[in-house]
């Protein structure tokens, strides 16, 4: 029983050339933590080659893979959400547009170009305590709340306008 | 023939009392084993069995089963290969019910029970279903797919209730089960759930999680406050905390719940209400659903989580500080689902809070994002092994993993029954020594000697297969990609795995030799899948050849050609070559 095969042994991955493998899109990504800074949502769909992913790998299922396009898909589904935002000292107001941006460290970083001045980083104990400047919204109920207190959908769907107070004003504004 | 018979008849049991012993039987394997033993066994037995398992629909035929089963009333029927879960399989592969349940009508019209699992469905399928048996109790469809709305408006309108027009007699043969599990469609809308008739009282299981659309609230709340009987109710998404607090103030009595959007802002009565609402279910045993939920509002499931055995927090994204403060709670927690937002140090809970703990999945938030380095360690994995010594089952998805912890984790949790690791890069090894990852599994296969079913991942070479097919005796299902260094990896499992019946491999070099060395062991397994492989249609023609009663059927997608064979399914059958297949897959 002759059978004619050939047996290669390579270095590297195994099967067909890792270049080949297909190429789909990543879908937008969702940082686990809002203010996490290693992720950036705006690398969309182009993967270079080298990191190219593979069909149908990791294997997990496709409609847990659904549930979380769906959650990308869903902030831009159209509709914009303006919102007015103030900053103490500033001559007049800017607006823009929550559906725009995924996560608060997009936020901030566009809110500090748009007004040139700087937030500093958010935590859940200090706020943005030491900042020179403090982010707040109204929400629903009409209170002033400290921006990146909730889970960012959260906080899209409840702000009402932005406020970027003097962090000497902004402290002692927190959540628990 | 009739002396014959006579002599067989005088020295035996008769057969009804053989028929019934033989009723007390349920595993089927069992079944099969007796079936074996004479010819009056095998009658009686056929006669008797009325739980039909059929682990892959294509290895045997309606015709085969109806001749040989007359009394059936309940069946379970799996059909696409595993992979299928991973779009590895192309749109209308097969595995198409319809041939099925038209024998089912003809030759058990008394059907109650139909579980399928990776199956199409059609519409037409499941009104022929819901048209054709008076007595239809339970319905699951796992998996499956080719079904939209107007089935299970079918499914609602016809099996609820039926009336048999006996004098002064009427007869409801109710559902009690409707449960479509991960089948998911956008096709499905919420529409079905207001077709079962207000006469309709006696749904226990109703299982719609994993519906993508908005459910007809007002259907639901109606369908649930007639049905005293409910005892598990898993709602989707659409269905939000107001909602559900309605739902469970009619059942409380509910063993299995899954919530729906834990997202919603509350007033403070409502907050008090749904705590109250958990606090009065007193039986729950498992828990899911749970999508969005943060700190805020998970507090008040902890009055529900005293009798809970399995928790599934596959949605809800928590943090580690939220996994520590919710375990406690869970006193009898055997099963634990999360995600790996809660990282090494949530898992670090896990150990501490939960010492009864059997099975844990843990799930990757964001498994295509290559540069990630988020998630859970070989940190993590070591602190449950630490905590949790009757550890039996384990799913977990990281992306690095070292020998050392696997040694660890396994001495410390000899009994893994389920060892599924996936080390999310393709090929990465132990990343403190660069090493392959061959000594874990190595550690896995030597050290638990009950290990049924194994996944490996991460950089491996033969040596690791060495080992699998050295130790690994009770190996029932094996998951393979990316590795291996030469065919010599694959003849180790076939030569060495005794109980070997589910292969699936995936990118891997072994090629043809590797195949034809399990010549005689794959008509003792289920099937053998092989994708990405170096396999040749040429070799698969004489595995074809030589094996007669295995199915070899390659499957051509964009990566095949006329010699390369990149997607390949073998599997015994006695009902031959499919009838079904389509142009794309090829029987040799």
């Amino acid at each position: 029983m002759e059978t004619s095969v050939a047996t290669e042994l390579r270095l590297g991955l195994p099967g067909r050339d890792r270049s080949e493998a297909k190429i789909i899109s990543v879908s937008n990504k969702r940082s686990s933590s809002e203010m996490d800074d290693s992720c950036d949502p705006q690398q969309e769909s182009v993967v270079p080659a080298q990191k190219a992913q593979v069909v149908g790998w990791p294997p997990v299922r496709s409609y847990r893979k659904n549930i979380l396009q769906k959650k990308a898909e869903s902030s831009s589904d159209g509709s914009a959400m303006f919102v007015k935002v103030s900053m103490d000292g500033a001559p007049y107001l800017r607006k823009i547009d929550l559906k725009f941006y995924t996560n608060y460290l997009d936020l901030l970083k566009a809110l500090q170009s748009m007004f040139k001045c700087t937030i500093g980083v958010y935590s859940e104990r200090e706020g943005y305590d030491g900042s020179e400047f403090a982010p707040t919204y109204e929400d629903k109920d009409g209170d002033w709340m400290l921006v990146g207190d909730v889970p960012w959908e959260m906080f899209v769907t409840s702000c009402k306008r932005m406020r970027i107070m003097k962090g000497s004003e902004a402290r002692g504004l927190g959540c628990l | 023939m009739d002396q014959d018979h006579k002599k067989l008849k005088e020295s035996s049991f008769p057969c009804e009392v053989l028929e019934k012993v033989l009723s007390f039987i349920d595993s089927h394997k069992d079944r099969s084993s007796a079936s074996l033993v004479c010819k009056d066994w095998y009658d009686a037995e056929r006669w008797t069995r009325s739980n039909l398992f059929i682990g892959n629909c294509y290895s045997v035929s309606p015709e085969i089963v109806a001749r040989r089963f007359p009394k059936i009333k309940s069946v379970r029927l799996k059909g696409k290969p595993r992979f299928s879960d991973f779009n590895l399989l192309p749109q209308n592969w097969g595995a198409n019910v319809h041939a099925w349940l038209v024998m089912f009508a003809k030759v058990y019209p008394s059907l109650e029970e139909l579980r399928l699992k990776r199956m199409t469905v059609s519409d037409e399928s499941l009104d022929l279903l819901a048209r054709s048996f008076p007595g239809f109790k339970a319905l699951s469809l796992s998996s499956c797919d080719g079904f939209t709305d107007e089935g299970l408006k079918a499914i609602a309108t016809h099996c609820s209730f039926r009336l048999l027009g006996l004098v002064q007699m009427i007869i409801y043969q109710n559902l009690t089960e409707l449960d479509i599990a991960d089948s998911v469609t956008e096709d499905i809308g919420g529409g079905w759930l207001s077709c079962f008739p207000e006469s309709f009282t006696s749904l226990e299981i109703l299982n719609c999680a994993s519906l993508q659309c908005e459910v007809s609230f007002d259907a639901l709340e109606r369908l649930v406050s007639r049905c005293k009987a409910l005892r598990v109710l898993q709602v989707n998404e659409s269905i939000n905390l107001e909602q559900l607090q309605r739902l469970l103030v009619q059942v409380p009595h509910l063993t299995r719940l899954g919530t729906g959007s834990f997202m919603q802002e509350l007033t403070v009565r409502q907050y008090k209400d749904l705590q109250t609402a958990f606090s009065n279910c007193k039986n729950l045993q498992a828990l899911s659903g749970l999508w969005d939920a943060t700190s805020v509002y998970l507090p008040f499931v902890y009055g529900a989580c005293a009798s809970l055995t399995f928790l599934n927090l596959s949605e809800a994204n928590l943090r580690s500080g939220e996994l520590a403060k919710l375990l406690p709670h869970c006193t009898s927690l055997r099963r634990l689902w999360v995600i790996d937002t809660v990282g090494d140090k949530g898992l670090e809970a896990v150990g501490s809070s939960c010492p009864l703990l059997e099975e844990l999945r843990v799930f990757p938030l964001d498994p295509y994002d290559l540069d990630n380095q988020q998630g859970v360690t070989e940190a993590g994995f070591l602190a449950v092994s630490r905590g949790c010594p009757n550890l039996k089952y384990v799913l977990y998805f990281c992306r690095k993993m070292t020998n050392d912890a696997v040694v660890t984790i396994v001495q410390n949790c000899p009994d893994f029954t389920h060892f599924r690791l996936c080390i999310m890069n393709p090929g990465e090894p132990d990343h403190l020594t660069n090493e392959p990852m061959d000594e874990a599994f190595g550690a896995v296969t030597k050290t638990c000697t009950k290990l049924r079913r194994l996944s490996v991942s991460g950089l491996l070479t033969d040596k690791a297969f060495e080992y699998i097919g050295k130790f690994a005796k009770n190996l029932e299902t094996l998951s393979v990609a990316f590795a291996g260094s030469s065919d010599r990896g694959m003849q180790c499992v076939l030569e060495g795995c005794p109980k070997l019946r589910k292969l699936e491999i995936r990118d891997c070099l072994f090629g043809n030799a590797a195949l034809l060395s399990g010549l005689d062991k794959y008509e003792t397994m289920r099937s053998l899948w092989m994708s990405a492989c170096n396999l040749t249609i040429k070799g698969c023609k004489l595995l074809a050849k030589e094996m007669p009663r295995l199915n070899v059927e390659v499957i051509q997608d964009e990566w095949s050609d006329e010699t390369h064979a990149n997607k390949v399914y073998v599997y015994r059958s006695v009902a031959g070559p499919r009838r079904d297949t389509p142009p794309f897959v090829l029987t040799l």
